[in-house]
């Protein structure tokens, strides 16, 4: 049973809950286990790494240095998170950096010499995708699938943090990846190929520039729908907000209606695992994902539907 | 006792800045031996060299030195000159104190220092320079053209022309290269196909060429004046001698849609195919991979007729033969033009542009394609995806050029133009249709060119648009293009129809495998290197192997044509002599004291060493002086000790050492 | 308008040279092609386009590329710095021009995105994580838009559980030693 540390980032106990929860229960199903680091601390995001160099790797490398006292993976869902610990592993091999780091934490160092782990090198950090990609695991996926996603038109929405930069987090494929495709399909779901896999979001501008990520929400939610999808599942918690929570600034400011449900990769592994809505927390949502999923042309639905149908009533 | 004159040289001040030339010629006039001892501004200038003579005249000189450049650019000046006056040509020892000193050395005393026991050195070696008398090698009055494209085609031309057999081999089914894949040619607009096709005739018609097609060069051996080439003969399944021409298997063959390679993609051909009608020569070739006749023989030992027979039922003179094997022959020739032309960057690499994801980008070959009258579309400009006529088509230049991240940092020369030539030529199909050209430069340095790409702007509405496209994505019918236009300084978005990549130019696929079996070099991108950038751009370091076309590097039409004329009449240079005069700085193997042991075949690199057998029956290693290039591996290696490098003895580097290691006691001789 | 004086190295500028000290990357290669600019989800919002930044830099107009909202607008995406075709790691440049700005203490041309920052750094600085509701109340305090955000967006997560009212802590005595240490380098 494979056990990972881990690290759900700020977003994953507040505003990405459903993604903290469809992933324990996800979890629980293909048997592996989520320790959550003690005393985590925020990863820096884009505040730290836009402003101040040293912020952008110590903030970061605290946490795997908390991760190697132990020596198991880390386990990374939010993108933003996976993406900051990995460009702090690689620029830290610089050892001028690495040293003034090390000063910095040095209780943490004392700690690391004890068990004998060297953290830059030896703490393996996985994203979500990563952690799903296995062969075993994939395996594992298939026959935990209860109820295919049958007649659900998905497209992939990857953004930027899960394949760039390259070099660093060496995706399968930089402008057509095709690791979270391959995972939807799996579930059952009728996967569309489609041009903005990697475009950006937005990310952090949410806050302050409001109006461009509206622009490119826009853009991305529009061609979801030209291409004929019924939905967008993402492994992002940056991305999910942008799409889920805007949709109503969009109309307001455009006049264009999308009502497309935005799902977490782990939201639509649970419900193919048989789960309910309730249970995965999708009526947290902010644009409707209940709906889609009591749809008539779902046969295999029908009896899950039935049963959310029921407590949601309560 | 010898008597050696010592020449340094300033070189203006490339040596004389960081080298003392006159001190360095003083100490060495101290040496025993050295009568004469002089510095000179510019020893490869005519009062050098006229230096040089006198100075061998007045003091009855035997041995000289000139300390100046390397040796690979002036010691056939000093040569010639030293043999003018009288001397054997080999009594001369260049001491290079320029590309291994004044240039590396910035201090002046380390400088001259060094030079002073680099000429020692030589001057040291020249006491044990032999006379040398260069061989003279029988010459085979024939030449190998490979490569049937313009190039390969306008080389057997002109060597044929002057009465000199040519054998022309070309491993597609027909001769006429790119050129007969191309529509129209920049900047004259001429048809391709009528200027190419009387060539192509000549060619066929032409008493002195022998043309095989469907062959190829398996191997090659000798050296200049003296080659033996294995021509591979694929078969074709037909038989040459009974085909017409007539085409009628063509219209039989129930299988029509395999991928056409001349169409590149864009269209099909059957299993039984010519590439394009007006092929020379115009017989068929089968498909062996794929039809279905020759596959059941193949894969079912027991069979005895074929599973599909339509094409010999039908052919009105027999001339389908499914048991034709491959045959080798060898040819001797004399001197070899190497014109095997260039392939295509595959633009699939660039996920961006969405090649081989979306069938409405395509490159400017298959553009060429469908602008051809006789192409898959019948000249009809029509998108892959639906057939419908573009309203706007989109040019993206310096695809797989100019492009460090995909290792091809250099321009490719002719897609500027070829670009130009295809908004120009979409205006003609269709006047409704925009083209938009995404450029970085426009690179347009030939005869009539910059008028040209002006004319493609100011006459026929191309939208340039100065900047790299960053992506291209379908939206619902048509495709949109990211780009920005960097003269405004504002991002761009096109809606394209169809979008057409100017694909860059790269060595042949096998480029590399042709060099190798020729022994001549190549560069880090497997273009073909020429013997001198400048100055000798269609000789190859190898001599009796010329270049011309595309294999050396990116070029246009009449650059090719050119080089290829210029190739020819290297070759005819060559061949226009009974006899050629071979390296005289070559090994030698003392037989009667060879054992037999071969060590020295195991190390030659250039495969020089035969065995023969002496008169007593011994076996002994005999070196080939027409492949010696004198690199001494041999002479190292030998255990017996036996075999001489001429102009190096052993003799000879050990008295440089002795000098270099400052013990003076010098043999006297 | 641009004046070369005699004896002034562009080659070699202050800025080219720092931006290579600190990053390694070689603006100086940049040849001018765009394909960062047209690849770029921002660039359409922006003074100056990725490219006249390299171009910027090149010429040694520190001002110019530190005042422009550019900078501040690039959402480090990391689509430029992946299709440069010679290889620049655009993405990189941008971080680097924004701690030099900081650094210098220019003042930026997105206000409110840096006050973001800003605000989300002072969470992490006294808490160890992120407190999304301080955050919010800070920057609507601080761009005078009490109300953005709050019904269509603030509420709707409010009511669904997914903000926190009460913040979380962490970190303790090592996020103190860093963001000192953070403060020495500002």
């Amino acid at each position: 049973m494979q056990t990972y540390s881990y690290y759900p980032g700020c977003s994953l106990h507040g505003t990405a809950k459903e993604y903290d929860r469809s992933l324990n229960l996800v979890a629980g199903k293909l048997g592996f286990e989520l320790r959550e680091i003690a005393d985590w601390n925020c990863c820096g995001a884009t505040a730290a790494h836009s402003t101040n160099e040293l912020l952008g790797l110590a903030l970061p490398a605290r946490n795997l240095m908390l991760a190697a006292t132990d020596g198991r993976p880390v386990l990374a869902p939010c993108a933003m998170c996976y993406n900051r610990m990995k460009v702090a592993q690689h620029e830290l091999q610089d050892s001028s950096k690495r040293q003034v780091v090390e000063r910095l934490l040095g209780r943490s160092e004392k700690l690391i010499s004890e068990k004998k782990v060297s953290w830059s090198e030896q703490v393996s950090v996985v994203s979500l995708l990563q952690a799903l990609a296995g062969d075993g695991i994939q395996a594992a996926i298939k026959e935990a699938v209860l109820k295919p996603l049958k007649g659900l038109k998905v497209v992939c929405y990857y953004g930027c943090l899960l394949v760039r930069p390259p070099e660093i987090i060496q995706p399968d494929n930089l402008e057509n990846p095709q690791t979270m495709d391959r995972l939807v399909a799996l579930l059952g779901a009728e996967v569309l190929d489609w041009p903005f896999k990697t475009e950006c979001c937005g990310g952090s501008l949410a806050l302050a520039r409001t109006d461009i990520v509206l622009a490119l929400g826009r853009r991305l939610l529009g061609m979801a729908r030209d291409v004929g999808a019924d939905c967008i599942v993402t492994a992002c918690p940056m991305c999910h907000s942008n799409l889920d929570t805007r949709q109503g600034q969009i109309k307001a400011k455009f006049g264009e209606s999308f009502d497309m449900p935005i799902f977490y990769v782990t939201e639509l592994m649970g419900l193919a695992f048989g789960f309910t809505p309730k249970e995965l927390l999708l009526d947290k949502h902010l644009t409707d994902a209940i709906k889609i999923v009591k749809r008539d042309d779902c046969p295999e639905r029908s009896e899950g539907s039935r049963v959310t149908h029921h407590e949601n009533k309560d | 006792m010898t008597r050696i004159g010592v020449f340094v040289c300033h070189c203006g001040s490339n040596i004389a800045r960081t080298v003392d030339v006159k001190r360095v010629a003083e100490a060495v006039g101290q040496m025993p031996n050295v009568i004469f001892s002089t510095d000179y501004m510019f020893m490869c200038s005519e009062p050098g060299q006229k230096l040089i003579q006198d100075a061998i005249r007045e003091h009855n000189l035997d041995r000289v030195v000139v300390a100046a450049c390397s040796p690979t650019m002036h010691f056939k000046t000093f040569s010639g000159a030293i043999q003018r006056a009288g001397l054997n040509p080999y009594l001369i020892e260049m001491a290079n104190i320029r590309e291994h000193c004044s240039w590396v050395h910035p201090d002046k005393a380390i400088g001259t220092e060094k030079a002073t026991d680099i000429v020692e050195m030589a001057a040291a070696k020249t006491r044990w320079l032999e006379p040398l008398f260069p061989r003279a090698i029988g010459v085979t009055r024939r030449a190998l053209v490979i490569g049937g494209g313009i190039a390969g085609i306008q080389a057997a031309l002109d060597i044929a022309n002057a009465d000199v057999e040519v054998v022309l081999v070309e491993r597609s089914p027909s001769i006429g290269g790119r050129m007969a894949q191309l529509d129209k040619t920049f900047p004259t607009l001429d048809c391709s196909g009528c200027i190419l096709t009387p060539r192509m005739t000549e060619v066929a018609q032409h008493p002195n060429i022998t043309l095989h097609t469907w062959a190829e060069v398996e191997a090659v051996r000798g050296f200049v004046g003296n080659f033996e080439v294995d021509v591979l003969h694929k078969p074709r399944y037909v038989d040459a001698a009974k085909c017409t021409g007539c085409g009628e298997c063509l219209t039989r063959c129930p299988w029509k849609n395999f991928p056409s390679e001349f169409d590149e993609g864009m269209g099909t051909r059957p299993a039984i195919y010519r590439p394009f009608p007006q092929a020379v020569p115009n017989i068929p070739v089968i498909d062996a991979d794929n039809c279905v006749a020759l596959k059941s023989l193949r894969e079912e030992p027991g069979r005895t007729k074929p599973k599909c027979g339509a094409c010999s039922k039908f052919c009105p003179r027999q001339a389908i033969d499914l048991n034709q094997q491959p045959t080798i022959t060898t040819e001797k020739i004399g001197a070899i033009v190497l014109a095997n032309g260039f392939s295509l960057f595959d633009p699939t690499v660039y996920g961006e542009y969405g090649y081989g994801r979306y069938p409405d980008v395509i490159t400017s070959i298959q553009m060429e394609r469908l602008m051809n009258a006789a192409g898959p579309t019948g000249g009809e400009i029509r998108r892959p995806s639906d057939g419908k006529h573009p309203r706007s088509v989109v040019f993206l230049a310096c695809i797989g050029s100019r492009d460090d991240r995909v290792g091809r940092p250099y321009c490719s020369k002719i897609c500027c133009m070829y670009t130009a030539k295809h908004a120009i030529m979409l205006k003609e199909h269709d006047p409704h249709v925009q083209s938009f050209v995404f450029y970085m430069d426009v690179r347009a340095g030939g005869k009539g060119y910059e008028e040209f790409t002006r004319r493609a702007q100011e006459e026929y509405g191309a939208c340039y648009v100065r900047g790299r496209v960053s992506k291209v994505y379908p939206e619902r019918d048509h495709l949109v293009v990211m780009g920005e236009d960097t003269l405004m300084g504002m991002p761009v978005q096109v809606e394209a129809d169809l979008v057409v990549l100017a694909t860059g130019v790269q060595p042949q696929t096998d480029a590399d495998r042709m060099a190798r079996k020729l022994g001549i070099s190549y560069d880090g991108y497997g273009f073909i290197n020429e013997s001198h950038p400048k100055l000798n751009p269609v000789e190859s370091n190898t001599a009796g192997i010329l270049l011309a076309g595309m294999t050396v590097g990116p070029k246009d039409i009449p650059e090719s044509v050119s080089q290829a004329s210029a190739a020819a009449a290297k070759v005819l240079g060559l061949l226009s002599q009974p006899t050629l005069l071979g390296e005289a700085m070559v090994s030698w193997v003392s037989q009667e004291r060879c054992t037999g042991c071969f060590t020295c075949e195991a190390v030659c690199p250039f495969n020089a060493i035969d065995k023969v057998a002496l008169r007593d029956g011994r076996q002994a290693a005999q070196i080939n002086e027409g492949l010696c290039k004198g690199c001494g591996l041999c002479a190292s290696a030998c255990p017996g000790k036996v075999i001489t490098s001429r102009g190096f003895s052993d003799q000879a580097l050990l008295e440089q050492m002795i000098v270099l290691f400052r013990e003076r006691e010098l043999v006297s001789r | 308008m641009v004046t070369f004086k005699a004896d002034q190295p562009i080659a070699g500028n202050a800025l080219l040279s720092r931006i290579r000290d600190r990053s390694g990357v070689r603006v100086h290669d940049c040849y001018q092609c765009g394909k960062c600019s047209a690849g770029c989800p921002v660039a359409q919002f922006m003074d100056l386009m990725p490219r006249q930044i390299m171009r910027a830099i090149q010429l040694g107009q520190t001002d110019l590329v530190l005042r422009s909202s550019t900078i501040w607008l690039c959402a480090s995406c990391h689509t430029c710095s992946v299709r440069c075709p010679m290889e620049i790691d655009v993405a990189r440049v941008m971080d680097c021009l924004r701690h030099i700005a900081r650094a210098e203490r220019i003042p930026p041309a997105e206000k409110n995105i840096v006050l973001s920052h800003e605000l989300f750094l002072e969470s992490v600085k006294r808490l160890g994580r992120l407190y999304e509701v301080g955050l919010v109340a800070g920057l609507n305090l601080g761009t005078l838009k009490p109300f953005a955000n709050v019904s269509d967006v603030g509420l709707p997560l409010f009511v669904r559980g997914k903000l926190n009212l009460l913040p979380t802590r962490a970190g303790g005595v090592d996020l103190k030693r860093i963001f000192a240490e953070k403060k020495r380098d500002r």
